[in-house]
């Protein structure tokens, strides 16, 4: 971080310079706020259930690609460069179990109590953390990447483009598009959002709906924990990493305007942006401050976000 | 008198349960811990002015906070400010490059002390700003969400975010706020030593009167027309606002009165442990204070003092035993609570009352069937017998 100074210390090109390099940074913060925001999106603003463990299972994710990573070098070396794609699949899977068996025992309870969901995931995400700290232990750990995820690439003598961050922009991409497509284009999708939308009527025309519920929670998590794997090529993981993140990720949903994914994707970007670039000019925290307040503000003025959706209630 | 007597005190059973709470806090807890103990649950008692303001504005009006903490810490912060800067006097500061600040503002090569710490310098602004500022705030946000028909979760998250907002700020301007570690090294109040066992007692016992005249006046504003209103709110908010009531005003009404409470306990916090910081302000305590009422029972007031004695008391004993399984009992705790009993400790009470009112009524006709019908009687108090 270079020591922050008043804006008018800048010539004109080099604030432009600024805002070009804060803006790629800013472009792998949105990646990272739209991969956790996708499966909340799905979860919050397709279902309804405030799910503040939301966190924890993109901790979950990272941690099933920590024990991947630890298997691979103990005990199948050879397999090192490849294990990585199918960590990613196993923390899918592994979430998405876990999230099928939490929306059987707690959340299909509480779908007509909102605040109750929300007290209860808290409570869920505290067992979680504790969970994490008694089985992988207090300090933060962090999987051996294959070769290929590590370097950057050279784009001119002073850019540098870190392939983790390409890697995860493009996998949160990816990953967009194919929860577009399951939504708009599957069957299943159809079925999701009929359900949403008018939960009898969809009964009435044979739609399993209690099914649909739990599939479509478990996809939010599994998307969680894909975001955790993907996590993992950034940074470390610990037992609190997912609570850390919580309130941005809800942020990003409510400013998006609940129920719309294009909102999500364009409320992401806004922030991730915002956050970068005030960050450059004030002090680390300061710069999440603004941003957050700005957030709040603007929400104020639009309570139902940037893309309210038009489905009633 | 007697409309004084069920409005505040809430007839003879609300009377009874007042005055078992205040025998309990007030002579069984002081007679029976040392001060150490007591002093921690004096802490506890100020966590429960939160809890009662979320009994007001959650159980009773239905807007649920999570940036309660938001206002405890404000008013905890107005009076730090103020016994800071009376700990940094001149005299006591003489070794600073400039006497006079509080000493983290000196470490951080601060000069002068802010504008807006020093109106602090007065007590009466002080006490005033304890309970100005936390229902100043939760008036602007209160107006600015409620008038825009914002509620339910998205309320939720906002408050959240704003405690996290709050939070973060006053971690990242060290020199001002002193940062992460907070207020410290409190220790005079209008020059009398706070950290003396009997002004420990003595605040332990200011404590505990204002807490029971909060939970008076929120008695008294739950037996007015206005605590009608809120309740139906509540239960239908659409049709109260169309038989002409400005929902949004009566929130903004409670969301103050709650805020104004939590900051009450907020200073009395600072009192009795002599510290404040960033980490009492942000998510976790706000959501914790949530539980509490929760546990307690979020439509009962006086539950919810014994909901936050509860989960406190359970909090130090597995923290001090059992460090690992202290998350898991908490979570397990508002999992349990919100699954199994949604109304709390006092919802329990209730029921156990309804099971004990019915037994007494079916002892009563069965007595009364034996004459009737002779000696067919015993059959039937058997048949009975087996059914429970």
């Amino acid at each position: 971080m270079i020591i922050s100074q008043p804006i008018l210390a800048y010539t004109p090109s080099e604030i432009w310079s600024i805002l070009v390099m804060q803006g790629f940074s800013g472009l792998s913060l949105f990646s990272v706020l739209l991969l956790m925001a996708l499966g909340l999106a799905i979860i919050f603003g397709q279902m309804g259930v405030v799910n503040l463990a939301h966190g924890e299972f993109m901790a979950l994710g990272a941690y099933m690609v920590y024990l991947c990573s630890e298997i691979t070098t103990d005990h199948f070396p050879a397999f090192a460069p490849y294990y990585f794609l199918i960590a990613i699949v196993v923390a899918f899977v592994v979430t998405a179990l876990v999230g099928i068996f939490v929306e059987w025992s707690m959340i299909r309870f509480l779908y007509k109590r909102p605040l109750d969901t929300l007290l209860a995931t808290w409570g869920l995400s505290l067992i979680m953390q504790q969970a994490f700290r008694s089985i992988f232990g207090a300090r933060e750990v962090t999987p051996t990447l294959p070769e290929w995820l590590m370097g950057s690439f050279k784009v001119t003598s002073s850019i540098d483009i870190p392939i983790n961050g390409v890697f995860v922009m493009g996998l949160s991409l990816l990953l967009t598009g194919g929860v577009a497509l399951y939504m708009f284009k599957s069957r299943a999708g159809l079925h999701m959002r009929a359900t949403v939308q008018n939960r009898q009527m969809s009964g009435a025309v044979g739609i399993n709906t209690g099914v649909v519920d739990r599939m479509t929670f478990a996809l939010g998590c599994g998307i969680a924990g894909v975001a955790g794997a993907a996590f993992t090529t950034i940074g470390s993981t610990g037992p609190d990493s997912g609570s850390r993140y919580i309130v941005d990720t809800f942020l990003v949903v409510v400013f998006g305007g609940s129920g719309s994914m294009l909102g999500t994707i364009a409320s992401a970007f806004g922030i991730a942006q915002a956050q970068s670039i005030s960050e450059f000019f004030l002090e680390g925290t300061m710069g999440k401050v603004a941003t957050l307040s700005f957030i709040v503000f603007i929400l104020m003025l639009r309570p139902k976000g940037l893309f309210p959706s038009k489905v009633r209630a | 008198m007697k409309k004084i007597y069920q409005n505040v005190f809430g007839g003879n059973s609300g009377f009874i349960g007042l005055a078992l709470l205040s025998l309990l806090i007030m002579v069984v807890l002081p007679l029976s811990l040392d001060i150490f103990r007591l002093n921690l649950v004096g802490k506890y008692l100020t966590y429960a002015f939160v809890a009662v303001g979320l009994v007001f504005l959650w159980g009773n009006s239905g807007v649920l906070s999570l940036g309660q903490g938001i206002f405890f810490g404000l008013g905890g912060y107005c009076m730090a400010m103020f016994l800071k800067l009376e700990a940094s006097s001149p005299e006591n500061t003489k070794i600073q490059s400039t006497p006079g600040i509080p000493d983290f503002m000196d470490w951080n090569q601060i000069t002068h002390l802010p504008a807006f710490w020093a109106p602090f310098k007065s007590f009466p602004f002080t006490l005033l700003a304890v309970i100005a500022v936390p229902t100043v705030l939760a008036f602007i946000l209160g107006t600015a969400m409620f008038k825009r028909r914002v509620g339910g979760v998205y309320f939720a998250v906002i408050t959240q975010a704003v405690a996290l907002i709050l939070s973060l700020g006053i971690d990242g301007n060290q020199g001002i706020t002193g940062g992460r570690n907070g207020i410290t090294d409190l220790r005079t109040l209008l020059g009398w030593d706070i950290r003396t066992t009997s002004a420990q007692y003595k605040l332990y016992f200011l404590t505990c009167i204002l807490l029971l005249v909060c939970i008076l006046v929120s008695r008294y504003v739950l037996s007015t027309r206005i605590g009608r209103v809120l309740l139906a709110m509540r239960d239908r908010e659409d049709r109260v606002r169309f038989s002409g009531y400005d929902v949004a005003s009566f929130k903004v009404f409670t969301f103050c009165m709650s805020a104004a409470m939590s900051g009450i306990g907020g200073a009395l916090f600072v009192l009795q442990v002599g510290f404040i910081s960033p980490s009492l302000v942000g998510i976790v305590p706000s959501i914790e204070m949530v539980i509490f009422a929760a546990v307690g029972g979020k439509m009962s007031l006086l539950g919810a003092v014994y909901g936050t004695l509860l989960v406190n008391t359970g909090k130090s004993l597995f923290s001090e035993n059992f460090p690992q399984l202290w998350l898991f009992f908490m979570g397990g705790l508002f999992i349990a609570v919100v699954m199994f009993f949604p109304n709390g400790l006092a919802g329990l009470w209730v029921t156990l009352q309804e099971r004990l009112a019915m037994a007494k009524q079916r002892r009563q006709t069965r007595q009364r069937e034996i004459p009737d019908d002779g000696l067919e009687a015993p059959e039937i108090a058997k048949s009975g017998g087996e059914q429970i």
